[in-house]
């Protein structure tokens, strides 16, 4: 500060004393929330690349891509939730009641599948809307609210299936109305140069495009950030918080639906008691992917990569024959690894 | 806004004008249930005029500007904002009426760029619904030139403003509230957790928004910062108003000695020579002020330029 105060409007292009100076290439790359994750996966590719023959096969990458997009596209809105300051923890067990709920309702109030598909979209949503509203009302963490529902829809999932069925899986739906249209749009395989590829790949690559379009272009996108960065201050300047998180519950929602029904249309059937667990694939996939555990940081291509490492190590360790009790182990190892590894790349963000 | 209020003028000319203050109270208080922090204050704020309220903690400084910002209703006297009677319910109304506030820590969103700071809660958008999206290139060009109207130049609007010296944050702030229309600005404390080069940033930026015509109200509990750039001083007490007076009528050793309250620094000094078997003589005399705390902060003022508001100040009241 050694020049005077400068009179307002004839301020000179330079002000030596408040002038900052440009962050240089690399560092600005490193600002990158994904940056992390990209080292990562290239390290995880080359990795089985080498120890793994049949994974240099194409038909092993779209194995793997499938394995991803089935975690990848819960694990985007996940992504957005967390920037903007929450969890979800019922997003896994949420996917299948979606699945159960297009199936019963399909069975046992119509013979067109698109009824319970659509029951299942509103009942899919409004899980969604419910988690938000709690968490706005009681003012209590996510992380409590959410396992709230995530045990109760647990138990509804188990419980209204054996009341329902008599068993604790639903009853095949593959001759109905509509099955097969609906197989199309879900759970198709679409074949690129002879290697066939599952329809949910480009679904996941396409919901990627329109949440970091969301994310980084829009109003809403701004809003995300804010809330999770610093949820008074964003309230202070007019940023409707409670409506952005609500909105951010209810695409998880969306998304579990999604997933549900690549589950329903792909097996006809769905076990009731399948989907806990996979709410922490979705929450790690989002953190290895650059997503700050404290809001306000993280982007939705960092998620695609953290989906698409998950998915390269579950099924790399199938082709590389080893025993997959040891998955879980490198799991953590990845985990770990990745959370401090952003906590790195974030403090040579922010540093001055 | 700037054709809203007579942007450089002399205060001379806009405060001895007929027209009504910006902001005035007459003999406002406010009552917590039985607690009655503030009372029979009053408070007048014109434009491009620095009024800064000062006073030790609980003297009532955040409770008047929770009442001037609409966070809270007086339970007494009156608030005329333009010379007409107001009711404020929340901070919104506030701002529509063009009364900013400023709050220390409430100010941004650290991890976020810049620009993003700027324009948050009120983004410029282009195009139809589904693909409405952010006018980054508008709000870039829009955020520049705001905050180099203020003297504030960054190169780079995409680092994250937490990136920015806590003096370089509260003065985007400033600069945002006087984009978004504010014609009456209130800060609280702003130089309060900052040293003594980046409080001299925040001075310079008061005197600047100054230049641009607002009504500033800053609260500080430094006489030293108040009297670099404040037109007028009101010294809070107890809740109520122990001095008001304009720059002309008050040097810095009797703002200070207000400030410090005369009589309590007698005690003060008493009880420490009972104490600690302090020198006393080694302690201010009273009437006088701590003239040694007071050579120090000046001298340390000089050397880091902090002086700069004070000789824009000079020029315009010249
Ligand atoms: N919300 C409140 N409820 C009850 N008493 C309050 C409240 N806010 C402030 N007070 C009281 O009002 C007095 C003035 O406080 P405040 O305006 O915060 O002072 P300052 O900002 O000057 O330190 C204090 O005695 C404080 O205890
Ligand atoms: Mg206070």
């Amino acid at each position: 500060m050694t020049e005077t105060a400068v009179p307002p409007g004839k301020a000179p292009a330079t002000a030596p004393g408040a002038r900052t100076t440009r962050r240089s290439l690399p560092r600005r790359v490193l600002a990158r929330p994904e940056v992390g994750a990209l080292i990562g996966a290239l390290a995880v590719y080359l990795f089985f690349f080498a120890v793994a023959p049949p994974f240099r096969q194409m038909d092993s990458l779209a194995t793997v891509l499938y394995q991803s997009s089935t975690i990848g596209i819960v694990a985007l809105p996940v992504a957005l939730l967390m920037i903007g300051g929450e969890f979800d923890l019922s997003a896994g067990v949420a996917v299948i009641t979606s699945a159960l709920t297009a199936s019963m309702v399909s069975w046992q109030l119509t013979q067109n599948v698109w009824v319970g598909v659509l029951v299942a979209l509103a009942v899919s949503l409004g899980i969604g809307a419910l988690n938000g509203f709690l968490l706005m009302r009681t003012g209590l963490p996510s992380f409590l609210v959410t396992l709230g529902t995530f045990l109760m829809l647990q138990g509804l999932n188990l419980a209204v299936t054996k009341l329902l069925t008599g068993n604790v899986a639903t009853d095949s739906i593959s001759d109905m109305d509509g099955f097969g249209q609906a197989k199309a749009v879900f759970a198709s395989s679409v074949g690129i140069d002879g290697v066939q590829v599952k329809v949910t790949v480009f679904w996941w690559l396409g919901f990627a495009a329109i949440a970091t379009w969301v994310l980084l272009r829009t109003k809403f996108g701004n809003w995300i950030f804010a809330v999770g960065g610093n949820r008074d201050s964003a309230r202070s300047v007019g940023v409707p918080v409670g409506l952005t998180k609500i909105a951010l519950f209810m695409s998880v929602g969306f998304a579990a639906w999604f997933v549900g029904m690549n589950q329903l249309f792909s097996f006809d059937t769905v076990q009731s008691g399948e989907g806990v667990g996979n709410e922490f694939l979705y929450i790690i996939a989002a953190v290895i992917g650059g997503c700050l555990l404290t809001g306000g940081y993280g982007s939705a291509v960092g998620a695609v990569i953290g989906a698409f490492i998950f998915g390269m190590v579950t099924q790399g360790i199938v082709y590389a024959n080893w025993n997959p009790d040891w998955f879980k182990f490198f799991l953590g190892v990845m985990l770990l690894a990745a959370t401090l590894v952003n906590l790195w790349v974030r403090r040579q963000a922010t540093r001055r | 806004m700037s054709d809203t209020t007579p942007a450089f003028c002399a205060p001379e000319l806009v405060g001895s004008s007929a027209a009504p203050p910006l902001v005035e109270l007459r003999g406002v208080g406010k009552s917590y249930g039985n607690v009655r922090a503030l009372h029979g204050v009053d408070l007048v704020v014109r434009p491009s005029t620095v009024t800064c309220v000062l006073g030790d903690n609980g003297a009532g400084k955040s409770t008047l500007i929770k009442v001037v910002s609409g966070l809270h209703q007086h339970t007494e006297g009156e608030y005329l904002i333009d010379g007409a009677p107001v009711r404020l319910n929340n901070p919104r109304e506030a701002l529509g009426r063009g009364i900013a506030t400023v709050y220390q820590d409430l100010a941004t969103v650290p991890l976020m760029p810049v620009w993003r700071n700027f324009f948050l809660g009120s983004e410029l958008t282009r195009g139809p619904w589904p693909v409405r999206r952010l006018d980054i290139a508008r709000m870039k060009r829009v955020c520049d030139g705001e905050l180099r109207a203020m003297g504030i130049v960054l190169d780079d609007l995409e680092q994250p403003i937490g990136s920015l010296s806590g003096g370089q944050r509260q003065s985007v702030a400033i600069a945002r509230a006087v984009h978004f229309g504010a014609r009456a600005l209130i800060l609280d404390e702003p130089t309060a957790a900052l040293g003594v080069k980046q409080s001299g940033v925040v001075l310079k930026y008061i005197a600047a928004a100054r230049e641009r015509g607002l009504g500033v109200i800053f609260i500080t509990h430094n006489p030293h910062h108040a009297y670099m750039v404040g037109d007028h001083f009101t010294v809070l007490r107890l809740g109520t108003v122990e001095l008001s007076a304009a720059r002309d009528e008050i040097a810095l050793d009797q703002l200070t000695h207000h400030m410090a309250g005369g009589a309590e620094l007698a005690a003060l000094k008493h009880e420490l020579a009972q104490v600690r078997g302090v020198d006393t003589d080694e302690l201010p005399k009273d009437p006088d002020a701590a003239p040694e705390a007071q050579a120090e902060a000046e001298a340390a003022d000089e050397a880091d330029g902090t002086g700069g508001p004070d000789e824009t100040r000079e020029e315009h009241t010249a």
